[in-house]
């Protein structure tokens, strides 16, 4: 594997669309559940046991090979909201034109071409792992990762919290993120025995409720 | 587990920049207009549409900050019908959506392009930053040209400051010329200062508040039109 590969595609400036979205925090923001460090670092760690490992589980098993077909479909399984689902295929289209550009392979041409509207973003995510020569682990780390820092980014936006906050609460999840990832890659070396049931199906309704709720916003700052 | 390419796969750009698509059809040509906050963005794309729709198939992307004003005061003006405007949020960051990450924008134009391809294929589609700072400028992978809309009541030293704004964009737009008298500031000044920082690309001074005011901007577009299809 690449380790460079992995910071290639773990930076945040990676222009695949993220930017735009807040991961929940902007509703959870204007409900006033985020509103410091550690309310903002409460928020992260159950998005990372829920959304995340969701995430990284689909993640970790598209990296391993597994038909992006069944995954997307366990990806729509696992994501109740229509808004989540919207944001997450626009979010696997911006992905896949960076990965495409970036790591050109047969793999990802076969991926747009059974999905025009977009993949999950996750499952896109694995794939261009996989293209970029990482591990399932790898791809999981990314997906939890994410889960995470784009809510901590958005709040430094959105509260103007301490950037070093922000990151203090980054760094404080890293173990627990570790620990995310390897069972998310676990989760998916049993999906390629057992099927896509085997995968995390880990579900967190206020931050689908919020979201239904957010998509509804005639003001807000982040797409989602 | 992972596969190792041993030869080298063709590698592409962002799968819509080249200027012809997959079917080899030429695409629209793609037009930004940045600025500041206030300095009449939406104001020049609505006259614009005015008077290029009868000329050409158009579409519009806007990106607004954080709401859909800029998309719904084009929509109540009606300058274009609602199917041919899309908005694009931006996170709070609208100069990183039209340059440093630029895929929701591409999105978006790329859709516009593709819901007319059959009936009437795109000509042209502007794509206007959310209100933003003088060192906003468009990735040349979103858009062919750019045009950078200041305005005499931002203050007359706007030009002299500079910024790749100011420096670089193929078209410096100076708006609210009828506005100079009452907020002071010398439009031969800015002209001087303009020129001295563009090293002969184009200028143009406009009032929106007179009749056909975007007829300068308009005649450009329109030139750089004909240029992109004859190419």
């Amino acid at each position: 594997m690449s380790r460079a590969a992995l910071l290639v595609l773990a930076d945040g400036r990676f222009p695949a669309g993220g930017h735009a979205h807040s991961g929940g925090a902007e509703a959870a923001v204007r409900a006033g559940r985020i509103h410091d460090a550690a309310s903002l670092e409460a928020f992260c760690r159950g998005r990372l046991h829920t959304a995340g490992l969701v995430a990284a589980g689909l993640a970790a098993a598209a990296a391993l090979g597994l038909d992006s077909v069944e995954l997307d479909a366990a990806a729509d399984a696992r994501t109740p909201s229509p808004a989540l689902r919207a944001a997450a295929r626009r979010l696997g289209r911006q992905l896949l034109r960076a990965a495409r550009a970036t790591w050109p392979a047969p793999e990802l041409e076969a991926l747009a071409a059974a999905f025009p509207r977009g993949a999950h973003q996750p499952v896109v995510l694995g794939v261009t792992a996989r293209a970029a020569g990482l591990q399932p682990l790898d791809a999981a780390h990314v997906a939890a990762y994410e889960s995470v820092g784009g809510p901590a980014t958005a709040t430094v936006r959105l509260l103007g919290l301490d950037p070093f906050e922000a990151s203090g609460v980054l760094a404080r999840l890293a173990p627990v993120l570790d620990a995310v990832a390897e069972e998310a890659a676990a989760a998916a070396l049993a999906a390629r025995r057992d099927g896509p049931t085997a995968l995390p199906a880990a579900s967190s309704p206020l931050l689908d409720i919020s979201a239904e709720a957010h998509a509804s916003w005639p003001v807000r700052l982040f797409a989602s | 587990m992972h596969l190792d390419h041993a030869v080298t796969y063709p590698h592409r750009h962002t799968h819509s920049a080249a200027p012809r698509r997959a079917d080899g059809s030429r695409r629209a040509l793609r037009i930004g207009l940045g600025g500041p906050v206030g300095s009449g963005k939406t104001a020049t794309v609505a006259a614009l549409c005015r008077a290029l729709r009868a000329e050409y198939s158009m579409a519009v992307v806007t990106n607004d900050i954080y709401t859909r004003e800029d998309a719904e005061f084009l929509l109540r003006e009606a300058v274009l019908p609602p199917e041919r405007i899309a908005a694009v949020e931006t996170g709070a960051c609208p100069h990183t959506a039209i340059r440093d990450d630029i895929s929701a924008n591409l999105e978006a134009v790329e859709e516009l392009e593709d819901a007319f391809r059959e009936q009437a294929p795109l000509d042209l589609v502007l794509v206007e930053s959310g209100g933003d700072n003088l060192t906003a400028t468009f990735s040349r992978g979103l858009v062919d040209a750019q045009i950078f809309v200041i305005d005499v009541a931002g203050g007359d030293d706007i030009p002299r400051k500079g910024g790749p704004g100011v420096t670089t964009a193929d078209l410096l737009v100076v708006n609210k010329t009828d506005l100079a008298p009452y907020v002071g500031s010398d439009l031969d000044r800015m002209a001087r200062d303009a020129a001295e920082q563009r090293a002969g690309l184009p200028v143009v001074f406009q009032s929106l508040r007179e009749e056909d005011g975007v007829h300068t901007v308009a005649r450009w577009v329109r030139e750089r039109i004909a240029a992109w299809v004859a190419a």
